[in-house]
């Protein structure tokens, strides 16, 4: 069956503050969507409450990923039903190496029993790293701990890889990424374009779609999306900004949520 | 006004105690003294932990230990901690006396001795004499004086000058009957230059209350490398009040691998005189505490030699509602130039009722030293264990994993393999997840 992720009509607040005012967006399989928009618009709000931060709250609106439905799973659950959010900022842990939480990772995928074996997992491991151009080292090191921007990144990557996600949300991957890893993560992610998954990239620039091509392009503002087209949305928002958008639409302050500034 | 003491056994019973046992005459005379001595003084007072309600006086009696020859009679509980390839060094005591020991032929040979404690003072007695006490004093407080009083079993390891001994010897203390005093003292001395590791667990079987009041002393000589490994998993109504010291002579260095597992409430007190120039101690524990346990570790480093380094490191995790006071001290006196010494505490609460209070303490005389601290008590952070779950992982996996990464920085630096399983299967059980 072809996956297919929707999310229809999605509100959510932080501290009782709403920052997602009606988010709807449907995609499927092999389809590759990238979300634009200035900071401050509720892009990364997205992307978090669809993973289930426990920081944000759904007040309003349903997702559902092959017709089950995401909000009423767990964060974990949500993972295993083939969810995977690249996060701005990963979480460093100490005394956990990277080694080891990935292969939690993939055997809390797996019935009891079945655990990947050491020699396949190193394998795996040792093949996704090299395409990344990760030193190996790194698979021994702890868990983003003491990582650069860059280094965390691709390790989020590393972890799409070995993971084999059906909707892969990817969060500003591109910040904090020099053009080389920048290359090399978009390659990660053209090689894992398939039938079966979905890509949702958050961006505030173009650059990243020039090597990756998506099929639809969405600007958000306000907490919601307000306008939607194909890669040359994208490359229109590059030469020209977003006030052609705010013009068009009416829209003064794009922000949601924001304290105003003086 | 102080109450006197009322102590465990009377003068008489303590001399007839010492004389059907045939011990020296110096070692009789020493209890005695040591007895009157705890008729007049009081219990320590450890750092915030309150110790005057605790269950301090349950010594038992003394009961004869009955020998067994081979190592398929001993008690299942210590068979499960010892394999059978490596116990050919091996002390083994059940309740008040050893009831098992083996010292291989080739450390015998090298004027190696490993035996129970009782044993030594009667048959290397000059040896026992010149270092029984040197090192933690009968007078410092009554559970001091009663430990030298009361002492049973107990091991001796003696190596001699220049003597490198590769494979750990390894030692059982096992409390059974709770009506039987368990009071083992370690005696550790090291001669010039020599090496040694020495690895011991306390464990205990059935429910009754007691006590345990043990002290280790060790005594390495100049050049010498002593590396004293300990895991107490002793059971929920035992009480452990145990002192640990080492004194390390010039170039001397000592290393302590702590496992405080025990289920019932504790005291512990590991320390390190560095009183030779050049010498080092470094002391590494973990600690998990269970169920309403109230736990008081101290370690502490006190430099009198100059250019001497220490380091303490201890993580505890606290679950339930597990209360632990964690005290470092670092002691640096007038004269003890050049020394350098580090302590790091932390503490992870995994619920909301369990309590960890850290308080490193630095104690400088001498300016030209180095000295530092870290300490830190904190929970679980939620955004870990988000982002582990955000992978797929069970919340209680995510904090297992936590979990074993806090302790994982001193549990991977432990030298010896089998401990370090030992010490992972012992957090397992005790964080119960």
């Amino acid at each position: 069956m072809a996956t297919n992720f929707v999310i229809e009509g999605l509100k959510a607040t932080i501290d009782n503050k709403e920052i997602l005012k009606g988010v709807n967006l449907s995609m499927k399989g092999g389809e590759i969507h990238a979300i634009m928009g200035p900071n401050g618009t509720g892009k990364s709000t997205l992307a978090s409450a669809l993973m289930g931060h426990p920081k944000y709250e759904v007040t309003e609106g349903a997702v559902t990923l092959d017709g089950e439905d995401v909000l009423e799973m767990e964060v974990d659950e949500r993972a295993r039903a083939g969810l995977f959010l690249a996060m701005q900022y990963p979480s460093e842990i100490s005394g956990v190496t990277n080694s080891d939480f990935l292969r939690s990772a993939i055997n809390a995928r797996r019935e009891e029993g079945q655990e990947i074996s050491l020699i396949k997992f190193i394998r795996q491991m040792e093949g996704s790293m090299k395409e990344l151009d990760m030193n190996p080292e790194f698979a021994h090191r702890y868990l983003n701990e003491g990582f650069s921007g860059g280094e965390k990144k691709r390790n989020e990557i590393l972890q799409m890889l070995m993971l084999d996600p059906k909707i892969v949300i990817l969060d500003e991957i591109d910040s904090g990424l020099d053009i080389d890893a920048l290359k090399i993560v978009a390659a990660g992610v053209n090689k894992m374009r398939s039938e079966d998954r979905g890509f949702l990239i958050i961006t505030h620039y173009q650059r990243l779609l020039n090597y990756i091509t998506p099929d639809y392009v969405h600007v958000m503002m306000q907490g919601r999306i307000v306008k939607s087209g194909g890669p040359e949305l994208a490359a229109r928002l590059e030469a020209e900004g977003y006030d052609w958008v705010k013009e068009e639409l009416g829209i003064t302050d794009e922000t949601v949520g924001q304290e105003q500034e003086a | 006004m102080t109450l006197q003491t009322i102590l465990p056994l009377s003068a008489e019973a303590l001399k007839s105690l010492s004389q059907q046992k045939n011990e020296p005459a110096w070692l009789a005379e020493s209890r005695l003294n040591a007895l009157e001595l705890a008729s007049r003084l009081e219990l320590p007072k450890p750092e915030k932990t309150k110790i005057d309600k605790w269950n301090l006086s349950d010594y038992g009696t003394y009961q004869q230990a009955t020998s067994v020859a081979s190592l398929q009679e001993l008690p299942e509980a210590v068979r499960a901690l010892v394999k059978e390839e490596e116990a050919t060094n091996l002390l083994v005591q059940k309740d008040s006396g050893a009831v098992y020991s083996t010292l291989s032929d080739e450390l015998k040979a090298q004027g190696v001795i490993f035996t129970d404690l009782e044993t030594a003072a009667r048959e290397h007695s000059d040896l026992v004499q010149a270092h029984l006490s040197s090192v933690v004093k009968n007078d410092e407080n009554q559970l001091t004086a009663l430990s030298a009083a009361l002492w049973t079993g107990g091991a001796f390891l003696y190596v001699p000058k220049n003597v490198e001994v590769s494979v750990p010897l390894q030692a059982v203390f096992l409390t059974e009957n709770a009506d039987a005093t368990f009071a083992p003292r370690v005696l550790v001395v090291a001669d010039v230059n020599s090496s040694v590791t020495y690895v011991d667990n306390y464990i205990s079987t059935g429910d009754a209350a007691r006590l345990h009041n043990g002290i280790v002393e060790v005594i390495a000589k100049p050049g010498a490398k002593v590396r004293f490994a300990t895991v107490h998993q002793l059971g929920l109504n035992t009480t452990d009040m145990s002192y640990r010291r080492a004194v390390t002579e010039n170039d001397a260095s000592i290393e302590w691998i702590i496992g405080e597992m025990n289920d019932g409430n504790t005291v512990t007190d590991t320390s390190t005189v560095l009183k030779g120039n050049g010498s080092t101690s470094d002391a590494k524990v973990i600690a998990v505490g269970s169920g309403s346990q109230r736990l008081n570790y101290t370690t502490r480093a006190i430099h009198f030699g100059k250019d001497s380094t220490s380091q303490m490191t201890t993580r505890a995790v606290m679950r339930e509602e597990a209360n632990a006071i964690i005290n470092g001290i670092t002691k640096i006196e007038h004269g003890a130039t050049r020394s350098n010494g580090e302590q790091a505490e932390k503490v992870l609460m995994l619920s909301p009722k369990a309590r960890g209070d850290a308080n490193p303490i630095l104690l400088i005389d001498e300016d030209d030293v180095m000295a530092g601290h870290a300490a830190s008590v904190g929970q679980v952070n939620p955004e870990q264990v988000h982002y582990l779950m955000s992978r797929g992982i069970s919340r209680a996996q995510a904090e297992r994993l936590i979990i074993y990464g806090f302790l994982a920085p001193v549990v991977s630096d432990i030298p010896l393999e089998q401990l370090q399983t030992r010490l992972q299967e012992l957090v397992e059980r005790k964080v119960g997840q």
